[in-house]
């Protein structure tokens, strides 16, 4: 007969109170913190839309902001503004997606490994430049490079109605046109649409490559044939993301282009197009209640737009599950 | 040898046919690669441009005299004015922004990795996704928004601006956390708690000390990111010409803004034969500022840079 085992009971350090509490309110601050997030979107949905409402529910706005055309309702300024941004945002998406993954693919398949580094460090750099800097260079270095580059385009493809002259049938000059704040934003965009689709390029199937060689494909078929068709999805959704850039920017477009609130398609000619972004920037300060309330509202415009682009874009990564080193 | 002399002409031709691509293909291969070399150079060339013309143009009146001087009372062509005043807010906003915002993330990023589960943690990832994409503007509008309806109008400050930017800083902080937080081996996590210690303990004394230098790195880069942001403070802090060292109260310059004003006066119109006017001033001050402004997020990113590779933990041996 054994005696029955009593175990020993050594007092276990977690089991102390205070432990415990430290451990439970840590865990709340946490949590507290997580909830905190969902807190400030909230609210930045919640206040847009409470300053905003004074103008949105004004029943005659033009007669109180001197830049809404007479008789013009909210939309009359908001139409146009949405599609000034829009327009500035798919020109330079147009001009930057085909630059940048090439970049990628020069990263990622056509420079030595040691290179390819330092390389991705230096568009790196261009991600870290400010946008004040970009909007700078933009009017004081590149627009009179450009300008002659534009009169060309207006001499001989002016047929296009994206190449449009003035009524003179001139690029303007200097050109603080759409053309050019483009340009400048598909420089800002490059870099996270390049990195994007660098890593998506980088994540090519080996075995994919391997075979393409193997059949005896040149390095642009095993491009055509194994990296891009892997890599469309994670280039589609880098290029949403610098979409997603390319709308919210303010400093280039507010110091680069003469603003206009026509439905205008004409890249080179100013006082066409305005964004929202550089239209709040640039009325903001200046305005009464009213005309803060109407830019906000703007703003909210801006806001949405950009989260449906930006949801579109983690919709696409999401869908690769495989894929998670984006952002 | 009769058959080895009927295959040779085939193995040759195979030889041939196995070596040599056919002309046409080789052709779109050459020309695609030159493609592709020429977007890689074509995209170096804003980037060289644009720091040659910053620095060619931004070194003439880069001194001691322009980093210690505000633009109080500075008018016209004068040759004096500086930038102290934009530094000091820049600094003192950005400070206050990564104070409200450093907190906020890391804590956020361990709930993620270490707590998180369930809807509350799928919904916080997702929104933090759907924060990054905050136009800086739209946060610039909220923060206004938020102290306009709380304190009223005047209610401009440092502080509003510190706010605008902790909304687009917290995301960037929590994204790079979470990721540091999770190269963090389990093992590290289990032996502790085996240990007997606690898990906030544990959080706190090998978790987060295991992953500080990740996440050094990614705070500094976070605030190289945000430390440029224009339109967001041009609509919450303002501008000035003078030193306000408070940030709860009043206007503030900072460097970007410095550098949009700068340009946004434009040429000075100048008496002729009035040496001591120079009419480009306004351009040759926004120049300086865009550089020290380069200088500021360059040497975040070296620091940063530099933090990852000297702390990183030693994990092999």
């Amino acid at each position: 007969m054994t005696p029955p085992v009593t175990p020993v009971r050594t007092p276990r350090r977690r089991s102390r109170p205070a432990d415990r509490g430290l451990d439970r309110s840590f865990r709340y601050v946490a949590v507290g913190s997580g909830m905190l997030i969902l807190a400030t979107l909230a609210s930045v949905a919640i206040f847009l839309i409470i300053e905003a409402m004074p103008a949105l529910t004004h029943p005659d706005l033009a007669s109180e902001i001197p830049w809404i055309p007479k008789d013009g309702t909210l939309w009359s300024v908001v139409g146009p503004l949405i599609f000034g941004t829009i327009l500035a945002a798919i020109v330079s998406l147009v001009v930057a997606v085909p630059i940048a993954v090439g970049i990628a693919l020069f990263i990622s398949h056509y420079a030595p490994r040691r290179m390819a580094n330092a390389l991705g460090y230096v568009v790196d750099l261009l991600a870290a430049i400010p946008s004040v800097v970009f909007g700078l260079w933009g009017v004081m270095v590149l627009a009179p490079k450009v300008q002659p580059v534009w009169q060309f385009l207006v001499d001989y493809l002016g047929w296009i109605p994206l190449f449009a002259g003035d009524a003179h049938g001139n690029a303007s000059n200097p050109p603080r046109v759409l053309m050019t704040t483009s340009i400048v934003l598909a420089v800002m965009i490059l870099p996270i649409i390049t990195a994007v689709s660098r890593e998506v390029f980088l994540q090519t199937p080996r075995l994919h490559e391997e075979a393409a060689l193997a059949l005896g494909a040149t390095r642009w078929e095993l491009i055509r044939m194994a990296v891009l068709p892997f890599g469309r999805s994670g280039v589609t959704s880098a290029a949403m993301l610098g979409l997603g850039r390319a709308l919210g920017e303010t400093m280039a477009v507010l110091m680069i282009l003469s603003p206009g609130l026509l439905y205008s398609f004409k890249l080179l000619v100013a006082s066409q197009q305005q964004t929202i972004a550089a239209n709040i920037a640039a009325r903001f300060n200046d305005a009464n209640d009213i005309g803060r309330s109407t830019l906000i509202a703007t703003g909210l415009a801006l806001f949405v737009i950009t989260l449906l682009v930006n949801l579109a874009a983690r919709a696409i990564i999401a869908r690769r599950k495989d894929f998670s080193g984006a952002n | 040898m009769a058959a080895t002399d009927t295959l040779t002409p085939d193995a040759s031709a195979l030889r041939l046919a196995l070596t040599q691509v056919d002309p046409a293909r080789r052709r779109k291969d050459r020309v695609m690669r030159g493609l592709i070399y020429a977007a890689f150079v074509l995209a170096m060339i804003p980037l060289v441009s644009l720091v040659w013309s910053v620095l060619a143009n931004g070194l003439g009146r880069f001194d001691l005299y322009f980093l210690t001087h505000s633009m109080r009372n500075v008018y016209g062509g004068m040759d004096a004015g500086g930038v102290y005043h934009a530094l000091l807010g820049t600094i003192l906003i950005t400070g206050l922004a990564a104070l409200i915002s450093v907190p906020i993330g890391i804590l956020t990023a361990v709930y993620l990795v270490e707590y998180g589960s369930g809807a509350l943690a799928r919904s916080v990832t997702f929104f933090v996704d759907v924060m990054t994409g905050i136009p800086s503007i739209v946060a610039g509008l909220f923060a206004f928004s938020l102290f306009y309806l709380v304190a009223g109008p005047d209610s401009r400050s440092g502080f509003v601006g510190a706010v605008a930017l902790s909304v687009l800083m917290i995301p960037i902080v929590i994204r790079s956390t979470e990721e540091m937080l999770r190269l963090v081996p389990n093992e590290l996590r289990e032996a502790s708690l085996a240990l007997g210690v606690p898990k906030w303990l544990t959080i706190i004394r090998v978790v987060l000390r295991t992953a500080v230098a990740g996440i050094t790195t990614g705070v500094m880069i976070a605030i190289a990111r945000v430390i440029g942001e224009t339109a967001p403070l041009l609509i919450t802090v303002g501008a000035t010409d003078s030193i306000n060292r408070d940030p709860f109260e009043g206007n503030m310059m900072t460097l970007p803004v410095y550098v949009y004003r700068q340009y946004a006066a434009g040429l000075v119109p100048c008496t002729p034969g009035d040496a001591a006017c120079i009419p480009t001033i306004n351009y040759d001050r926004a120049w300086s500022a865009a550089l020290v402004l380069i200088i500021l997020v360059m040497l975040l990113n070296l620091v940063a840079r530099g933090v990852s590779r000297w702390f990183a933990p030693k994990t092999r041996a």
